[in-house]
């Protein structure tokens, strides 16, 4: 099994990432906002940091801006240690959560902003060539003479993307971009957003509390649970193979029965379960028997019969869904989980109603064994 | 509680309108109108001791008020850094400086520089070369814009620091962000947001450094400030021409009250 952190894109092309943090720890005061952070980002991929507030999520973004130094360990940027390199030093650029954008200036000065601090000077004429590309690219043209005050939310999202790809950085960070945006509004800007990083071919690291949006956009996501890093992987990996209860419950929804190891052979277990009935399930880390465990199952792999074999179960709850319809079961012993029916197999034996005694069942390669915490 | 307002602000600002009244008055006396007429205001500015007393006004109000914008939000901008117990005891010694009696600063400055001109004086000839006759350091115009500079910083740090407060740390750390270094960052984003309450600072400080007499009363030495003038002009009798110039100071500190009080206001709208 890889190390966590050094999984994926990396280790199969073994190129030099663009950005790396080594045993990374940050303190604020006794404060821990970050612990023995190790992850390597590979050039031209879109990694999303996903957690909850206060896992370190942001913490972790603003030691690669240069907002915060390490207390401990080291960041790199394209190989070079940048620990003591101050923001305005560091080929890097960030769009800011509520977009940071300068009021007293125009939607092109804010956008040439970082243009023109370079020295030395780029001659105007390019500063505006570029500018207007830019604006091009977000798909803002003829907004050059606005006040930021006269654009609307997702207008000025668009403005702070284009003040920061601008530059051409070697990595662009997000802070969490999309929270201020409507609905509607944010499924668009994840598909302009994916689209520009393909076309621009530039690093995004991308700071989220928003699981969907982490799932849709990333390549690869690492999630954070209190200042650590739980599980790097693709959204796929996390979402089929979660190595904790913590993942499998952050990355999708997933129903839980917990349960002791009766037997292990390192790839599958039986676990007995409160009940006393033993189930089948894979292993994603080795747990010895007699551990404490649980044993996940997604919703959508739970069937529902009204003959055959399975978990007697009880309906307490129908949400129609459209294609799928989600039932709230009951088991004796076991308590309440979630199934979630497709529509075919609703057709052949149901719908069923609220209080029907139903059969669930699973494939047991459907069934993880999870570390508990 | 209407009827009682309204009384209040009468018996405030009645007197204040007699004063711009009187001063267009024809005749001698300040009791009786006599019709209509701006002579005391032609009379007021064509005497030689009003015009360099005016003179000598101006320029301690606008060398104080510059000092005092100037150090004021430089003390505003270095106390964003500061926390902690340091944090409170200098919050309270500006509130202190604004609140305490213009009386209790005139008197402890004039004993203050006193007392150190008495040290420095007797230092300074010794170290001056044989002969050369040594500077004395005496109360005058420089110790009035010393004064005044003191108690004015507090009012523009306290003006500034409000605005700092509502100024948006995130945009300093994009500024840094797109490579502009801190001084490129104070020159092209935080000044350029506080300058409206610098500017309000500088306004309302030269408002008050112009009309302050206290203060001015005690360490101004042998320098005549406008506000001085009318005071000694007083006691030979209240003259139409002393409420002509009254009305004038009165016309624009409210002026200059009102521009800073609109450039506040512009300064805290915040784009939507």
């Amino acid at each position: 099994m890889d190390k966590v952190g050094y999984g994926g894109a990396l280790s199969k092309t073994g190129q030099t990432p663009i950005a790396e943090f080594r045993a990374v720890s940050k303190r604020f005061g006794d404060v821990v906002a970050a612990s023995d952070l190790n992850l390597a980002i590979a050039e031209g991929e879109f990694l999303s940091f996903l957690g909850p507030s206060g896992c370190g999520k942001t913490t972790a973004l603003r030691m690669l801006a240069g907002f915060e130094a390490p207390s401990d360990g080291e960041v790199l940027l394209d190989g070079e240690v940048v620990n003591g390199i101050e923001a305005h030093q560091r080929p890097v650029n960030m769009v800011f959560q509520h977009y940071a954008l300068f009021p007293h200036m125009t939607v092109a000065q804010n956008i040439g902003y970082g243009l023109r601090q370079r020295r030395p000077r780029l001659p105007k004429a390019e500063i505006a060539q570029k500018v207007g590309k830019a604006l091009d690219i977000v798909r803002l043209d003829g907004f050059a003479d606005r006040r930021i005050w006269e654009m609307s939310g997702g207008q000025q999202q668009r403005v702070a993307l284009a003040r920061a790809i601008v530059n051409e950085p070697k990595l662009l960070l997000l802070d969490e971009p999309m929270a201020a945006l409507d609905r509607k509004l944010r499924k668009e800007m994840q598909i302009e957003l994916q689209n520009l990083q393909r076309q621009l071919g530039i690093t995004f690291v991308l700071v989220t509390h928003d699981q969907e949006e982490a799932l849709s956009m990333s390549d690869r996501i690492c999630i954070m649970r209190d200042g650590r890093i739980v599980q790097i992987g693709s959204p796929r990996e996390l979402y089929d193979h979660p190595q904790s209860r913590y993942v499998a419950g952050f990355v999708g929804s997933s129903n839980f029965f917990d349960g002791t190891v009766v037997t292990a052979n390192g790839v599958s277990a039986s676990v007995r379960l409160a009940n006393g009935d033993v189930l089948e399930g894979s292993m994603a880390t080795d747990l010895p028997v007699g551990h404490g465990v649980c044993i996940s199952v997604r919703p959508e792999q739970v069937a529902l019969a009204r003959e055959g074999e399975g978990l007697p179960v009880t309906v307490q709850n129908r949400i129609f869904l459209g294609e799928h319809t989600e039932y709230l079961v009951k088991h004796q012993e076991l308590g309440e989980f979630l199934a979630l029916s497709p529509r075919q197999s609703e057709l052949a034996d149901g719908p069923f109603e609220t209080g029907d005694i139903l059969l669930a069942s699973w494939d047991a390669s459907a069934a993880l064994v999870l570390e508990r915490n | 509680m209407r009827m009682y307002a309204t009384c209040v602000y009468l018996f405030l600002y009645i007197p204040i309108g007699v004063i711009a009244l009187f001063s267009f008055n024809a005749g001698r006396h300040a009791s009786q109108l006599q019709g209509f007429s701006t002579k005391w205001y032609g009379k007021a500015l064509g005497n030689p001791f009003v015009m360099d007393a005016l003179q000598t006004s101006l320029l301690v109000a606008f060398t104080s008020a510059l000092l005092a914008s100037l150090f004021g939000t430089m003390a505003a901008l270095a106390l964003q850094g500061v926390r902690g117990p340091v944090r409170t005891v200098f919050d309270m010694l500006i509130y202190v400086a604004v609140m305490i009696p213009g009386i209790v600063i005139g008197i402890a400055t004039l004993i203050g520089l006193v007392t150190l001109f008495d040290q420095l004086n007797p230092m300074l000839a010794a170290l001056w070369p044989e002969g050369a006759q040594a500077p004395r350091l005496s109360m005058g115009l420089g110790s009035l814009i010393a004064a005044h500079t003191m108690f004015l910083m507090a009012l523009v740090i306290i003006i500034v620091r409000a605005r700092l407060a509502g100024m948006d740390r995130a945009l300093t750390e994009a500024s840094s962000d797109l490579y502009a270094t801190p001084f490129g960052t104070f020159r092209q984003v935080t000044l350029p947001m506080i300058f409206p309450a610098v500017l309000a600072g500088f306004l309302l400080s030269f408002t008050f450094s112009f009309d302050d007499f206290i203060i001015a009363f005690f360490v101004a030495g042998s320098e005549t400030t406008l506000p001085i003038y009318v005071f000694s002009s007083i006691r030979r009798g209240v003259t139409p021409e002393i409420n002509a110039i009254g009305t004038m100071v009165l016309g624009v500190s409210l002026i200059l009250l009102v521009a800073a009080q609109v450039l506040l206001r512009r300064g805290e709208r915040k784009p939507k």
